[in-house]
């Protein structure tokens, strides 16, 4: 069964598709990972990165990260209208920092232990929030998770207080 | 009373406007000004509006954008009211309609004043389609008449709470509501643009005359002599047939979408969503925005229907998404309680012992869109079945002339797109009809030819979308081609 049939991607179906960034990419610093792997007629990605690392000839390609000058900013994670882009962090030990895009009330805020789930929905553990800032108000959350666990979690969910 | 209404929510402020008191059958109903009268009964708990004429059936909210004919209640002794599209207002008596109306008791209708207007262009539809032609149109000195249905311009722009895809040209990036709120305003700039809202244009006449019924507190008969038009009056959604699909709670996914982006008013508690197009796929995620629990996505095809992205961002957050199931029944006396769905095998049959219930206030219906094409056919436009567009279409030319000349076709009423096409058709449109005013010279033609090269070489080209684009191509001529069409002969 492929992403089109489950609703999610899985990281062998990344990898084949060549989205996702060398091992020794990861442990340098933050870089962006772009989980869109179907040919859809957008590219504001490519227009709102600072560093220009984002290719595509024709409206409809895969986004292609350019990884040396991706610098893992993150400016692109909460304006992409898929919300398909994720920055990686495997550079400090013990966690891992991932940046992903994020809708829901309570507000998140630094400090915070919020729930941690994968692609499907299904809580894998508890991280906190290092940071949160907003763009037309969609947050991009930053959040340090058990390093194991940095191709696993792709959203967070706050408990209302 | 139960209060629906949503006060905090992740993208939205819901700046309610002024207090506003009207009387639905004995009681006193408080509004707010801004909300169309369903919206305001919804937001307190009402879900019946309407009985079917014949078995008394209950009839709730369906489309919310005046299409369905579910809600037609008695206004102020007016009846066949869509009170999805009409406003609120201060001391309206409100009556629901139990079937049909009996006009003897309608209240004595005034003689509504006539009023003729002559223009450069007449569009139809104050959407993404009509709002781009109008304003490319006005830009270059064109004077235009729009008329829109709903009493608030944007189409189904205002509903739409994500940030949109395509072209940073077409505003990708921008949230729906803003383009709309943007366009609203822009439109309203221009001294050579007149603006009718809640205007019906009912009728095609010789001559290129259209008649538009002015409602709301000064009725009108507008009658428009244009010398072009452009027609964009959107899509409708389709309904679905199983037992039970009746009942209240059975909702299109967009009436829902209406409910609680427009109005701020939650739709429901739990639901589940019958189809998984990029409709169903982002009404999913914004009906958790609202705070309703979406307990299953059903889509009966074994892929899912819209874009990757969109089903990935409710996959994460733990909303099923059932392939190959869809909903055999809808139970509840009055209105939805329960929702069965079963699994069906690769030729579509359901297949026994794989029921499942779910206990739900709504059933969202969102199986696709269907063009709305009356005002086309009723002026005598050659149309044609497309599958792929949505069902009956206009022929046109690559300018978007139907075989009516001087009538354009644009947007969702052209075959079933989305919005960033509907710009960008509602531009070539506007470009086509300058250039039979003779407002437009070389300029306006390169234009026109670069943004047809565009749409179709590039944007088009989009695998996601190619089903569309192919549907459009059987229905797109050349000017040659259309000229005998207009003779006779059918391609």
């Amino acid at each position: 069964m492929s992403y089109k049939e489950k609703g999610y991607i899985t990281p062998e179906e990344l990898e084949k598709l060549g989205l996702l960034p060398p091992r020794e990419r990861l442990e340098k610093g933050p870089v962006v990972i772009a989980e869109c792997p179907e040919e859809i007629p957008c590219n504001i990605c490519v227009h709102v990165c600072p560093f220009k690392a984002i290719k595509m000839d024709k409206i409809y390609e895969i986004p292609r990260i350019d990884w040396n000058k991706c610098i893992g900013c993150g400016v692109c994670v909460p304006q992409c209208p898929g919300q398909a882009l994720f920055v990686v962090d495997l550079s400090k030990p013990g966690q891992a920092l991932i940046t992903l895009p994020y809708e829901f009330l309570p507000r998140p805020e630094k400090g915070m232990r919020v729930k941690l789930l994968n692609r499907q929905g299904k809580p894998v553990g508890e991280g906190v929030i290092v940071k949160a800032w907003q763009h037309d108000r969609t947050w991009a959350v930053t959040v340090s998770v058990p390093k194991d666990k940095w191709l696993e979690v792709r959203a967070i969910w706050i408990p209302e207080k | 009373m139960p209060d629906y209404r949503i006060y905090e929510h992740p993208i939205l402020d819901f700046r309610r406007g002024r207090r506003v008191r009207f009387y639905y059958r004995d009681k006193v109903i408080e509004a707010y000004e801004g909300e169309s009268i369903l919206a305001a009964l919804y937001a307190v708990g009402y879900r019946v509006f309407n009985r079917s004429p014949k078995l008394g059936l209950p009839r709730g909210a369906y489309c919310m954008i005046g299409k369905c004919s579910s809600c037609l209640s008695i206004v102020d002794g007016v009846p066949n009211t869509r009170i999805c599209i009409e406003p609120v207002r201060e001391g309206i008596h409100v009556e629901p309609q139990e079937g049909l109306a009996d006009i003897r008791r309608a209240r004595k209708q005034e003689v509504v004043e006539t009023v003729k207007v002559e223009t450069d262009l007449l569009v139809v539809g104050g959407g993404p389609a009509g709002l781009k032609a109008a304003l490319v149109a006005a830009e270059h000195g064109a004077d235009v008449v729009l008329v829109n249905d709903h009493f608030v311009l944007g189409g189904q722009l205002v509903k739409q709470t994500h940030k949109f895809f395509g072209s940073r040209d077409y505003f990708g990036g921008t949230r729906g509501f803003r383009i709309a709120e943007i366009l609203s305003k822009k439109v309203k700039e221009y001294s050579n643009v007149h603006v009718y809202t809640n205007g019906f244009a009912y009728g095609y006449f010789k001559g290129g005359v259209v008649g538009v019924a002015v409602h709301g507190e000064h009725p009108l008969n507008l009658l428009v002599k244009a010398k072009t038009i452009i027609a964009a009056p959107g899509a409708a959604e389709k309904g679905l047939d199983f037992e039970g699909n009746y009942l209240p709670g059975v909702m299109g996914a967009g009436g829902a979408q209406t409910l609680m982006n427009q109005y701020g008013v939650r739709p429901g508690d739990k639901a589940v969503v019958i189809g998984s197009g990029n409709v169903g796929l982002i009404i999913a995620y914004q009906l958790l925005q609202a705070g309703v629990k979406v307990e299953a996505l059903a889509e009966i095809l074994p892929r899912i229907g819209g874009w990757f992205v969109h089903a990935a961002k409710i996959r994460r957050l733990g909303v099923k998404i059932l392939t190959r199931h869809s909903i055999v029944r809808a139970i509840g006396s009055d209105r939805v309680e329960k929702a069965v769905l079963q699994a069906y095998d690769e030729r579509f049959r359901p297949i026994p012992g794989t029921e499942k219930e779910f206990d739900v206030d709504l059933v969202l219906i969102s199986i696709g869109l269907q063009p709305d094409t009356k005002f086309f056919a009723q002026a005598g436009a050659v149309m044609k079945w497309v599958p792929e567009a949505g069902g009956l279409v206009p022929i046109r030319t690559w300018g978007q002339e139907t075989s009516v000349e001087n009538l354009f076709v644009a947007g969702d009423a052209s075959g079933i797109e989305e919005a960033t096409t509907a710009f960008i058709e509602g531009e070539i449109a506007a470009l086509s009809a300058l250039l039979k005013l003779g407002l437009g010279g070389k300029e306006v033609e390169e234009r026109r030819g670069k943004l047809i090269d565009f749409l179709w070489n590039e944007y088009r080209m989009a695998p996601v979308v190619r089903r569309a684009r192919e549907g459009k191509l059987k229905v797109t001529v050349s000017e040659e081609e259309m000229e005998k069409i207009r003779m006779g002969e059918f391609p």
